[in-house]
């Protein structure tokens, strides 16, 4: 595209930020700020968007593109820096992370309680989400990480309904727990006399000294504390527990944020730095990664079927999908030289593809219940003749969600039961009797919900007004487009993986 | 002649239907729904011509080369998407643009007035289209991806009066039934890449439909890619795929439900699409299947079975659209059976005789239908003093399904019976004996429900139709509240006057025109497309299409001799087969002719618990909805996960909390606030660092 200005991710960054203080400082009234919030956001995504086409997926390509970078700190050999940039794993995350910001701000038009704050929130939300997507140096991966907690758990516990302050404080001990346990790796990496760096470029070069060094913990012990905080926000069984009742109180615009981009916090962390730092401990333990793949796959898929409750139904789905992250992962597990790039390109791309359909599927939900003013399946059906468009967004998103053909979800599940299948046939099997049962729950909740004759009831209900209805077509076309024509994702994240896809193969 | 840009115009045309139509006509022209019948009318009339010319070059041997685009490229996964032309495309492309074109003639008189108008034809085009990219399909994911949307078209279509609950059950009981068949599909997808590698160092794709073929043959190098154990699995994983969509035991309990779409989408479902894949599926990969003797054995026996199986069910129902489904599932049994047992060509045939008259008996079932205003057999009868085409064009249709010379059916039958009983070395010969003897039988049975059929329709007194039905039900007739109230029992496009019994009249020139076609194609398609004892009939060599099909398969093979004989006409099958079916029409005849006017009481309810097994199909639904999904899956596990999810695992979320919670209670009541207290504990623990410190230095 060649639109790209030095300082981009930097701006892609923080200009969620400032719209956030200028939301507060400006917004005199809620029309204000819900306009000024929404012109953020849409610029937010413009960026995004000359992030995503300007990255340079062309063979002799950089690998980190478009880096900003300045040395915060640095001791005799101890070096700390503000480093952002994208690779082809991270830029279509940064993409998706505006999009999705985009419809949750339109998402929460009708919100009319403290509306500036929520839009602050929300808006600093998506700076954390864009900082964790693209910094290159660990302590300040950690910092975003961390900075993300807040304006989540304020969402949830302010504008959420049900057991809101539970819900919103169970998110917060889980994911702290797992950052924890993210920190004490981060640390003994850089305590390491032989490498005492932050710097993921380095760290993730091939031969970086961190395989050799002598580190103050070891490998495997990293690859496990990485993992767990990892696992938790993915989430991945049976550290899943948060998920549903986050998703059941946030409101819509958390749901949205919370499905379609906190969880891919979780996965991308997975291929980045447990995949990327240590490529030889996730073949070594490839087979415990299947296990909780297939298991999250299974297990979350037969949960959902009994749920009652739209919200927690689309979240326990979550589980069952993000287990697919996991199975692909677990595709390294084959000889040296042997390896394809289908599994991880597969995870990569579910991270995107789940990001727009359960972003879909929430606001689906969201419109549902703000009108309805129940997300109780039994008291639902009939909204088909009432609510046309809703209905379409629902069924595009949940047949995507299903793996139809034509439609995203498709491709990245195939590319992950492609590669997976090469490493363990029988466990890879079994989780593709998961699309049955995600045929089952995604056609039992459209039944229940949409057809069936129209009710007395809801006779007064409209279909989604034109804020509204945005968000739903953008993410339909993105979902359509994805489904039709992958190779514009996949051509990136094959650029994004190849590194490591290189280093398994030995070379 | 043909070029490739004309044959991706046959799969483009009724996507660009469905484009224009749930794009444009629906948002914005939906005041005028007309448009979109003409134009997916229109759109088909076009791809059927194209259809025609590529099978006049397929019989020619004027095939061009057609490029592979490519479509998604990772790592060593290449898949490429192109067209593949044998004389099984080629046909196959006639059938389905032919039937869908007929078929949509007719749905402008049965869905007239319908509020869906425009929704309904959308779908239409876009099953149309599915069904006709799976036939093109060069690559088996490019295959599977326009497999799967068969299947949500169906879904659509079966569904499509979405506000009765029957019907929304019933699309989701057939999505979910075939997926569980595709599974097997996709298995047999991942499976090929797992052997990707050898593919490649034989310069093979393992998703190229023709790579696939050749790497069942041997090698000059030695063994097959595919072979042994692991060939008989991916083999039977496509044949999973394939029992699924053609309804085959025990996938079979979708396909009767799905009589709840409308009529003409039936009549579509019955004859070219969704079942008639499964069928083309395993023809498909013929040459895998043959290289299996195990695999060939099981598709015979299941074939046979569910021919049988499906008979006697369609012996007792009363709902006519229900017999017919239960002879559509019985006659795609007839033609695995004839793949399982070699007779490829005989098998191929029938799907192509077989989907003139099983539309055109649909068809019929719908004009019924229009003008008695239900499906229930036992409140009809006597029709054929008001609907004499109708009742003409039934009995066409029926005698072809019975195999009654020289109407299309009996030709194809008779090419399977003989295909069968002469099988070859290719499965054991009980096999061959106990497929031969189920398909036998199920000739008596069709020939008994068939008969039963017309005179419960058409014979006898009238019995009152829907008006009477309901009124029995004690239902009052529906005042059409709204346009969805309306169609209380079967369609809106039951313009009041239609219904009642006082008005019993022939369908509109626009429904019976496409029925008179299929009747032709009913009476003429099994002896001109395959003349027997004649060189040539009408520049038709003799034996034509079974010859074609046969060549196809012999190409697919690469040149290797299939060894498998194209059967001959036998004069003896057909005069025992003849017998057979005179048989069971001669039972039907005395069973049911003849009975007081009044008279509701099926002669077959005297066969007691049998008739009460075969009403209730076996049990099998009651066994997968209740027993199965319901009690076993939904209840016992489903709910067990959900409890230990709900108490186990997040109970131990919560203790963990709770723990934490109140081991925070006895330090916190150290923080008394009080300056005093906090000196001296700061003077005591300063005190012991350093007690400490002395000792331990």
């Amino acid at each position: 595209m060649g639109l790209e200005f030095p300082g981009l991710l930097t701006a892609t960054v923080f200009l969620p930020a400032a719209g956030a203080l200028a939301v507060l400082a400006l917004g005199r009234n809620d029309r204000t700020a819900r306009l000024l919030a929404a012109l953020v956001a849409l610029a937010d995504l413009a960026l995004a968007v000359l992030v995503f086409a300007g990255f340079d997926r062309g063979d002799g390509a950089a690998r980190f593109q478009m880096v900003d970078r300045f040395t915060w700190f640095s001791a005799q050999t101890l070096e700390a820096s503000y480093i952002l940039g994208v690779d082809g794993l991270s830029a279509p995350l940064v993409l998706l992370t505006g999009l999705l910001g985009l419809c949750a701000v339109l998402a929460s038009w009708h919100i009319t309680l403290r509306v500036r704050e929520h839009y602050m929130w929300l808006l600093l939300l998506q700076t954390a989400v864009m900082g964790v997507f693209t910094s290159l140096d660990l302590l300040l991966f950690f910092l975003f990480w961390e900075v993300e907690l807040l304006p989540m758990y304020m969402l949830i516990a302010t504008w959420g309904g049900g057991r809101r302050q539970y819900s919103a404080m169970k998110f917060l001990v889980f994911t702290i727990l797992g950052s924890a346990f993210m920190l004490v790796a981060i640390v003994a990496i850089f305590v390491s006399p032989d490498v005492g760096t932050f710097d993921m470029t380095r760290l993730l070069a091939p031969g970086s000294g961190l395989s050799q060094a002598a580190l103050a913990l070891p490998l495997s012990a990293l690859f496990w504390l990485f993992f767990l905080a990892f696992a938790i926000k993915l989430p991945t069984w049976p550290l899943h527990t948060w998920l549903p009742d986050a998703h059941t109180d946030a409101p819509t615009a958390g749901s949205v944020m919370l499905a379609g981009v906190l969880l891919k916090m979780g996965g991308y962390g997975l291929l980045r730095i447990n995949l990327g730092m240590f490529p030889d401990q996730t073949r070594q333990f490839a087979w415990i990664l299947i296990a909780l793949g297939v298991i999250s796959v299974l297990y979350g898929a037969v949960v959902t079927l009994r749920q009652t409750d739209l919200k927690r139904l689309v979240a326990y789905s979550s589980v069952s999908h993000m287990g697919l992250v996991l199975v692909g992962v677990a595709s390294v597990n084959v000889a040296q030289g042997q390896l394809t790039a289908a599994g991880l390109n597969g995870a990569a791309m579910q991270l995107f593809t789940h990001g727009t359909v359960t972003g879909l599927l929430f606001l689906a939900v969201g419109l549902i219940y703000d009108k309805a003013h129940t997300r109780y399946i039994p008291d639902l059906g009939g909204l088909a003749g009432r609510m046309p468009l809703v209905t379409i967004a629902f069924l595009v998103a949940g047949l995507a969600s299903l793996g139809l053909p034509g439609l995203s979800g498709f491709v990245s599940e195939l590319l992950v039961f492609l590669g997976a299948f090469r490493a363990f046939p029988w466990a890879t099997a079994l989780a593709v009797l998961g699309i049955i049962l995600a045929a089952g729950y995604v056609l039992w909740m459209a039944e229940r919900t949409l057809f069936g004759p129209g009710r007395e009831r809801f006779a007064h209900l409209t279909d989604a007004s034109a804020v509204e209805a945005i968000p739903l077509v953008l993410l339909m076309a993105s979902i359509l487009a994805v489904g039709l024509y992958p190779a514009m994702l996949t051509g990136v994240f094959q650029a994004g993986l190849a590194p490591v896809v290189a280093a398994l193969n030995g070379g | 002649m043909v070029s490739e840009p004309l044959v991706w115009a046959i799969l483009l045309l009724p996507v660009l239907s469905f484009l224009i139509i749930s794009l444009v006509i629906r948002p914005f022209l939906n005041r005028i729904p007309a448009l979109s019948g003409w134009l997916l009318i229109g759109c088909l009339l076009a791809a059927l011509a194209l259809s025609l010319m590529t099978l006049w070059a397929a019989a020619g041997h004027h095939v061009p080369e057609f490029r592979q685009h490519a479509w998604l490229s990772v790592g060593s996964a290449t898949i490429a998407f192109g067209l593949l032309v044998d004389p099984l495309t080629a046909v196959m492309l006639v059938v389905v643009t032919a039937v869908s074109l007929l078929v949509q003639v007719y749905s402008q008189g049965y869905m007239k007035g319908d509020p869906s108008y425009s929704r309904y034809y959308a779908y239409m085009s876009l099953f149309t289209a599915a069904m006709l990219g799976l036939l093109l399909a060069s690559n088996i994911v490019q295959l599977y991806m326009f497999w799967e949307l068969v299947g949500l078209a169906s879904y659509l279509l079966i569904g499509f009066w979405h506000h009765r609950p029957a019907a929304a059950a019933a699309a989701k009981k057939a999505f979910i039934m075939t997926r569980i068949g595709d599974v097997g599909f996709l298995i047999a997808i991942l499976y090929l890449f797992f052997q990707s590698d050898k593919f490649a160092a034989a310069g093979l794709n393992a998703f190229h439909i023709p790579d696939i073929w050749q790497a069942a043959q041997p090698l000059a190098a030695g063994g097959a890619i595919l072979g042994g154990a692991a060939l008989t699995w991916v083999v039977l994983g496509i044949f999973a795929g394939a029992a699924g969509k053609s309804a085959q035991f025990p996938l079979h309990a979708w396909l009767p439900d799905a009589m709840e779409g409308p009529t003409p989408v039936s009549a579509l479902i019955h004859a070219a699409t969704m079942v008639a894949a499964g069928v083309f599926l395993v023809a498909r990969f013929y040459p895998l299947f043959l290289a299996s003797s195990a695999a060939l054995t099981v598709v015979a026996l299941i074939g046979a079975f569910t021919a049988f199986l499906a008979a006697t069910m369609g012996l007792v129902m009363n709902d006519i659209k229900r017999v017919l489904a239960y002879s559509t599932v019985s006659q795609l049994g007839y033609m695995m059976a004839a793949l399982g047992m070699g007779a490829y060509s005989a098998a191929l045939f029938h799907l192509f005789t077989h989907a003139f008259f099983k539309a055109l008996l649909f068809l019929a079932a719908g004009s019924v239908n229009h003008a008695v205003d239900t499906f229930n057999m036992t409140y009809m009868g006597g029709l054929r003093r008001h609907m004499p085409w109708t009742y003409v064009l039934t009995i066409i249709g029926g005698l072809s399904l019975v195999g009654i010379i020289p109407l299309a059916g009996f030709w194809s039958k008779d090419e399977i019976l003989s295909g069968v009983w002469g099988s070859s070395e290719l499965v054991a010969p009980w096999v061959g004996r106990l497929t031969f003897l189920l398909l036998a039988v199920s000739v008596l049975l069709t020939a008994f429900y068939t008969l039963r059929l017309v005179i419960l329709t058409f014979h006898g007194q009238f019995r009152g139709g829907g008006e009477k039905e309901r009124e029995e039900a004690g239902v009052v007739a529906p005042a059409p509240v709204s346009a969805h109230a309306a169609d209380s029992h079967h369609s809106a496009a039951q313009p009041a006057g239609h219904g009642g019994g006082h008005h019993l009249a022939e369908s509109p020139m626009v429904m019976l025109l496409p029925m008179l076609v299929l009747g032709v194609g009913t009476v003429a398609a099994g002896y001109v497309a395959n003349p027997q004892w004649v060189h040539s009939l009408l520049g038709i060599p003799g034996h034509w299409i079974t010859e074609f099909f046969h060549l196809g398969l012999e190409e697919a093979l690469s040149g290797r001799e299939a060894h498998l004989a194209v059967p001959e006409f036998s004069l003896g099958m057909a005069a025992a087969s003849t017998l057979i079916a005179l048989a069971g029409l001669a039972l039907a005849a005395a069973l049911y002719r003849g009975r007081g006017a009044e008279t509701r009481k099926d002669p077959l309810e005297r066969g007691g618990p049998v008739y009460v097994l075969l009403n209730r199909r076996y049990l099998v639904d009651v066994l997968y909805e209740n027993v199965l999904t319901g009690r076993v899956f939904y209840r016992a596990v489903a709910g067990a996960l959900d409890w230990l999810d709900r108490n186990l695992v997040d109970g131990l979320v919560n203790l963990t909390g709770l723990v934490f919670r109140n081991a925070g209670r006895p330090l916190g009541l150290l923080q008394t606030g009080q300056v005093q207290f906090y000196a001296v504990a700061l003077t005591l623990g300063s005190l012991l660092v350093l007690l400490g410190y002395l000792v331990l230095r």
